[in-house]
């Protein structure tokens, strides 16, 4: 008996140790790969670096970065207040009929993959942005808007659980004061679940930043720092997935360098949601 | 009742991190009686009760001094086995705890843990637990029903004869009727009341007026210390200590 | 000026009604779009052949295979392992600072982006255990992919497991493991295999990932070390190379059945597991 409880303990114990090397060994092979040639370069000059041409050499991922930042700061400016509305709708408007077919409609929406997002886009927001704003199309405003939609589930969902953790005291007691609907979503419950609302929207950020597949179908990937919305852009995720089918030596290097930087910004992000989460506890 | 010694407790204290929760009770357990100990909440009855079967020892900042024997053994012993322990001496909480799963599974938890497997066993098994909980009639047509269908007090039972089962030489009851109605309560002092011509009863009763009822001997235990402990009537009508006397007459606690 | 109550709670509740019809008009404008042009393609050839000149002509049969050998070789390690770990995480430690790094960490790598585990995968899987592009290294890599999600959700259900059934199992004299399989362990089931479940969903969605590890071969996989690809790819790189729009919609529509078909079983297993503990 006493044996079959070590024998067990020492399997549960061997496929957790398993597991947690495996995510280490993750990280630390990226790391590997990639540090040598961020030191060779110079950590300024790689980040901060304008010119992205890895057959003279040249590795400055600075252009990517805004990439990447213009167009996950377009996706939360339009997908944030949308996804933020629809919790509401969820929590306070929805007739019963409805929400049943909405939820099963977000999930649906965070399953479809990214590439059906992407192609969607070149179809339809590409063409509409080239013919009422002129342009390529193919842009940074067009990325926004596949990644709006794209982070909509996980905007939506995260919210949606710190609207409904309140206490029903709040609404409650507001109801009690003579406050309207709207009154009390906006002044009781919106402020009481904001810290939620905040690590849904980071968390939101962390998909978008994310994403590749999707977006490599309608930024148009150049390399180069836009000068409006309506410009291609190239982002760090859709630099790797464009790149690494080809890729070898310092150049393969440099794209494992451009996956630390992805780390680092998920970490950062992650950290920051969970401190605010915890905070509230 | 018999004169027979059954549990033994010497000088026990038992800690949780630095807080003392019980404080050097001594306390001798007849054979076949029922014990009632009672007393206000947070009196350490819960903690001493779990001390019996050693549930104490799931929360790891608990610590222990003291001795418990059951029939003139130490509980402690190194070479006690825990599961034989538990198995012989039986729990039934606060809170019915019926396991997801079905009547029939419930009662059969037990007997199969140690490892029986024969279904024509387990259903006697099962059969015979239910009727000592007197339980049989009212779920006999349905024991595949799953066992969270029943009713509070019908659950209680369940809990009680899933400890039948296992055939244990004491029942601990820890405040077995304080969520229930009186009719399920009386379902369940009634039950008690026949079962301890074959088991050892102690009873944490959820107030002084079960106490009166089933049992044949109290204690009364205040703050972690054991005050006094006599046979009921006793106890009830002459109180040797003046707080027993205020408890019971309702002037705190 | 304040605006009448009555005529901003008007406002309110109409854009947010508009928010919400808006955002279930897009996601019908998506799923019908590819499924009135993709439904029509899908018959019974399309299914059992396998495409050729270059995806142009004939059906998606290799892709089909593709996706299910690489998501059942992620999931036959990513579950045991990830259920291990979760009971590991849940029962045989305690709270504490190395449970909250492990913990952090889980959630830390759940949210790293599918490419940057594609990158892992080719380097160590492809390229330093030398499997070449294959179904094995696909396999591993989704694996690991979709490990912390796995992990989470199953730690997260065994810990919804009341305290009360533990206790219970132990004072019947259960040992450690007993209580884990019989009590703690049916209990969360349903949560587990809803985690599994989202995984397969991530495993069959990917193309990141599997195409830097699992390469695009056309050909039917005959061995775990085969090259092949999945029907995400396969919809990609048929889109993105404009190489055939019939079967890309064709393609697309399946995976949209596919995972509507994956949702539903998660949902009913929820369902059956919020009715049951009522």
């Amino acid at each position: 008996m006493k044996l079959k409880e070590n024998i067990s303990k020492y399997i549960f114990l061997t496929l957790a140790f398993s597991s947690i090397s495996a995510l280490a060994l993750i990280t630390v092979f990226i790391i590997i790969n990639g540090v040598p040639i961020i030191a060779e370069v110079g950590i300024i000059n790689f980040i901060f670096g304008m010119s992205w041409a890895p057959s003279h050499g040249e590795y400055g991922i600075f252009p990517m970065i805004i990439g990447s930042v213009t167009v996950t700061l377009g996706a939360a400016v339009l997908g944030v207040p949308i996804g933020v509305c629809c919790a509401i709708f969820l929590t306070e408007f929805a007739p019963p009929t409805l929400s049943k077919l909405f939820r099963p409609a977000i999930q649906l929406l965070a399953g479809i993959p990214s590439v059906v997002y992407g192609f969607w886009g070149l179809l339809f927001i590409v063409p509409f942005i080239r013919n009422f704003f002129g342009g390529p199309g193919l842009s940074i405003l067009a990325g926004s808007v596949i990644l709006a939609i794209m982070v909509l589930p996980t905007v939506i969902s995260i919210t949606e659980v710190s609207i409904l953790a309140l206490p029903k005291q709040y609404r409650e007691g507001a109801l009690a004061l003579g406050m309207t609907h709207w009154q009390t979503i906006r002044s009781v419950i919106l402020p009481s679940a904001k810290s939620g609302i905040v690590a849904a929207v980071i968390l939101g950020i962390g998909r978008a930043i994310g994403e590749t597949m999707a977006v490599i179908m309608v930024l148009g990937n150049a390399v180069a720092v836009p000068e409006s919305i309506l410009d291609p852009v190239r982002t760090l995720t859709t630099n790797i997935g464009i790149e690494m089918g080809y890729a070898s030596g310092t150049h393969r290097q440099a794209l494992f360098a451009t996956g630390i930087v992805l780390f680092i910004i998920i970490m950062v992000l992650n950290a920051t949601a969970q401190y605010i989460t915890r905070k509230k506890k | 009742m018999s004169e027979h010694v059954k549990i033994k407790i010497e000088d026990l204290n038992i800690f949780f991190e630095k807080k003392q929760v019980v404080h050097g009770l001594t306390l001798d357990v007849r054979a076949n009686e029922i014990l009632s100990i009672f007393g206000p909440a947070g009196s350490g009855i819960t903690t001493l009760l779990r001390s019996l079967n050693r549930l104490n020892e799931l929360i790891p900042t608990s610590r222990i001094e003291g001795s418990i024997l059951l029939d003139d053994k130490s509980i402690y012993d190194s070479d006690v086995s825990l599961t034989e322990l538990r198995r012989k001496v039986g729990m039934v909480f606060d809170v019915p705890t019926p396991l997801p799963m079905s009547i029939f599974d419930n009662i059969a938890y037990g007997p199969r843990l140690k490892g029986e497997k024969n279904r024509k066993v387990l259903g006697e098994i099962v059969e015979k637990a239910l009727q000592e909980a007197a339980l049989w009639d009212e779920v006999k047509n349905r024991l595949k029903a799953s066992a969270l269908s029943l009713s509070g007090g019908q659950q209680q039972r369940l809990c009680i004869a899933r400890v039948l089962a296992l055939d244990p030489d004491v029942i601990l009851l820890d405040r077995p009727c304080s969520g229930l109605d009186p009719i399920s309560t009386s379902k369940i002092e009634d039950s008690l009341t026949q079962l301890k011509d074959r088991f050892t009863i102690i009873l944490a009763p959820h107030n002084t007026q079960q106490a009166g009822r089933v049992s044949n001997r109290v204690a009364f235990m205040l703050m972690g210390e054991l005050i006094e402990e006599g046979f009921s009537d006793d106890v009830f009508y002459n109180p040797k200590d003046h707080r027993t006397n205020d408890y019971i007459t309702g002037r705190f606690g | 000026m304040r605006i009448n109550p009555k005529v901003s709670e008007k406002i309110a509740k109409v854009l947010i009604w508009a928010a919400a019809l808006f955002v279930l008009t897009v996601l019908f404008a998506i799923i019908i779009y590819i499924l009135y042009k993709g439904l029509p393609m899908i018959n019974w050839s399309f299914l059992t052949e396998i495409p050729r000149n270059m995806g142009r002509d004939g059906g998606i049969a290799s892709a089909i295979v593709g996706t299910l050998l690489v998501t059942t070789v992620a999931l036959v390690l990513a579950v045991p392992f990830g259920i291990g770990t979760a009971f590991y995480l849940a029962e045989y430690t305690r709270e504490g600072i190395v449970r909250r790094i492990i913990r952090f960490s889980a959630e830390s790598l759940a949210g790293i982006p599918s490419i940057v585990y594609g990158l892992f995968g080719f380097i160590f899987f492809v390229m330093y255990l030398n499997l070449g592009w294959s179904v094995l290294s696909g396999g591993l890599t989704l694996a690991v992919m979709i490990l912390p999600t796995v992990i989470r959700t199953s730690e997260e259900a065994i810990r919804a497991v009341p305290d009360s059934y533990r206790e219970v199992s132990f004072s019947l004299g259960g040992t450690k493991w007993q209580t884990i399989i019989k009590a703690v362990f049916p209990s969360a089931i349903q949560g587990i295999s809803n985690g599994i479940i989202l995984g397969i969903g991530r495993c069959v969605a990917e193309t990141a990932a599997v195409m830097l590890t699992a390469g695009g071969a056309l050909r039917m996989a005959s061995s775990l070390f085969s090259p092949t690809r999945t029907m995400a790819v396969h919809f990609y790189i048929l889109a993105r190379e404009g190489i055939s729009m019939n079967n890309a919609y064709g393609t697309a529509a399946l995976l949209i059945i596919l995972i509507f078909i994956i949702n539903v079983v998660a949902n009913a297993l929820v369902n059956r597991f919020t009715a049951k503990n009522k």
